[in-house]
């Protein structure tokens, strides 16, 4: 039987987890609800942008003239995969999903023979990787004093993409990350985006516009815009995503503990019950002996 | 009095205006122009300038760093890659856009040379346009 002390204690340390996980479920919350916003803000640009662009690329496609970035280098031997992953932990399977996906995919592509190469966004995700492929990564973004996802930090990673693109460093680029459903439900999610590949809508496409500079120069300046467009909407997503797995890890241990503290002061109670029985049987047989 | 069109301007990070107006002033990448109601259906790049819309409350403007716009007969759309309204560009953004520009011109290469000192030039304008040091 654990003694009384030790099971007071063991209540108090949990009743304090609590405390800990309810409020960084709490902040969670609260930074969930910047997030979504941040997302809902950008909306508007993303989709006008790729519809922009998608009219735009699919006029260009198939001619001679197409930029590399839209129509590849013709190969695709080298492949550049972003994993995008959270800066901390205590975040439910967030990370984990993202890295899996990536893990399959490197698999997938080293099977078929191809040569892989992985820059990281996210300290949680070079940690992960870096234990099998630690030999693939190639760069690490660090994130973590960057309170709040902007364009910049969006800029400068697809900035490092383009110049590894330009200097023939890779092939293919995919990018990989969260899909925001709801607070239980994140998508892991793998999106190429060098080749660029846009969803022509049929509408936009059909409009004939007049292009000032010329077409080609409007692509060329457009494209690799989408490209920091794209991962801007990707780190956004995995914003969300973190704060709202987070949140459900958070809720789930809040409630763990709440059930781990009912079962500890029911033993306690019973315990202590123990004593008490315990002593009087001590006192009535000492008064019988006498 | 010429017919209204729906403006928007829209940088990644917020929604900047969506109103009614009656022309709006947008700085080309092959020069200024205006756009009004029932434009011909255009797209064209930005370079760093003010975009002016024109409306029934007056004259709003906006400063742009780049992107481009999509003008067509019912709407002006500008896709800034930044933007902000006038009032709220200091000559601490200013400068810090512009070391950004210079410092970019600096390590850029060849054809990149010309592009790059446009910027650095565009930005200069901008500020001069807005009683700002460059």
């Amino acid at each position: 039987m654990p003694n009384l002390k030790d099971l007071k204690t063991r209540i108090e340390s949990v009743k304090s987890t609590r405390k800990i996980t309810k409020a960084m479920q709490m902040v969670a919350a609260a930074k969930l609800r910047r997030a979504q916003d941040a997302a809902e803000a950008s909306r508007p640009y993303t989709e006008r942008f790729n519809a922009v662009l998608g009219a735009l690329s699919a006029s260009a496609d198939g001619s001679d003239a197409a930029p590399r970035l839209l129509a590849g280098t013709g190969k695709d031997d080298v492949q550049l995969l972003v994993v995008m992953t959270a800066e901390r932990g205590l975040c439910g399977g967030f990370n984990s999903s993202i890295v899996k996906l990536a893990k399959a995919r490197i698999e997938e592509l080293k099977a078929q023979g191809k040569t892989v190469k992985i820059v990281t966004v996210g300290k949680k995700g070079r940690e992960q990787l870096g234990r099998e492929n630690a030999e693939l990564i190639i760069e690490h973004v660090d994130l973590s004093d960057v309170k709040n996802v902007g364009y910049t930090s969006a800029q400068d990673i697809a900035k490092g993409i383009l110049s590894r693109f330009d200097s023939d460093e890779f092939d293919v680029a995919t990018i990989f990350y969260a899909k925001f459903q709801n607070v239980v439900t994140q998508i892991p999610t793998a999106q190429q985006v060098i080749p660029a590949s846009f969803e022509a809508d049929a509408e936009a496409s059909n409009a004939l516009y007049y292009y000032e500079p010329s077409e080609e120069a409007i692509l060329a300046d457009l494209l690799p815009r989408g490209v920091a467009t794209q991962i801007f909407s990707a780190l956004l997503e995995n914003a969300a995503s973190e704060q709202g797995a987070r949140m459900s890890a958070m809720d789930n241990a809040t409630r763990n503990a709440g059930d781990m503290i009912d079962k500890l002061t029911i033993e306690y109670n019973r315990s202590r019950q123990a004593v008490i029985t315990n002593e009087l049987i001590e006192i009535i047989s000492g008064a019988e002996a006498l | 009095m010429a017919d209204n069109v729906q403006f928007d301007l829209v940088s990644p990070e917020r929604k900047l205006a969506s109103a009614t107006v009656s022309a709006v002033q947008i700085p080309g990448a092959d020069g200024d122009l205006t756009a009004m109601a029932g434009h011909e259906p255009t797209i064209l790049t930005l370079r760093p300038g003010l975009v002016t819309a024109s409306g029934a409350q007056g004259d709003i403007a906006y400063v742009v760093t780049g992107g481009f716009a999509e003008l067509s007969a019912t709407g002006i759309s500008v896709l800034a890659e930044m933007a902000l309204p006038k009032e709220e560009v200091t000559q601490e953004v200013v400068s810090k856009l512009l070391d950004a520009a210079k410092s970019a011109e600096a390590s850029a290469t060849g054809e990149n040379e010309v592009a790059a000192a446009k910027v650095v030039a565009d930005l200069s304008q901008v500020a001069s346009e807005l009683g700002l040091s460059a």
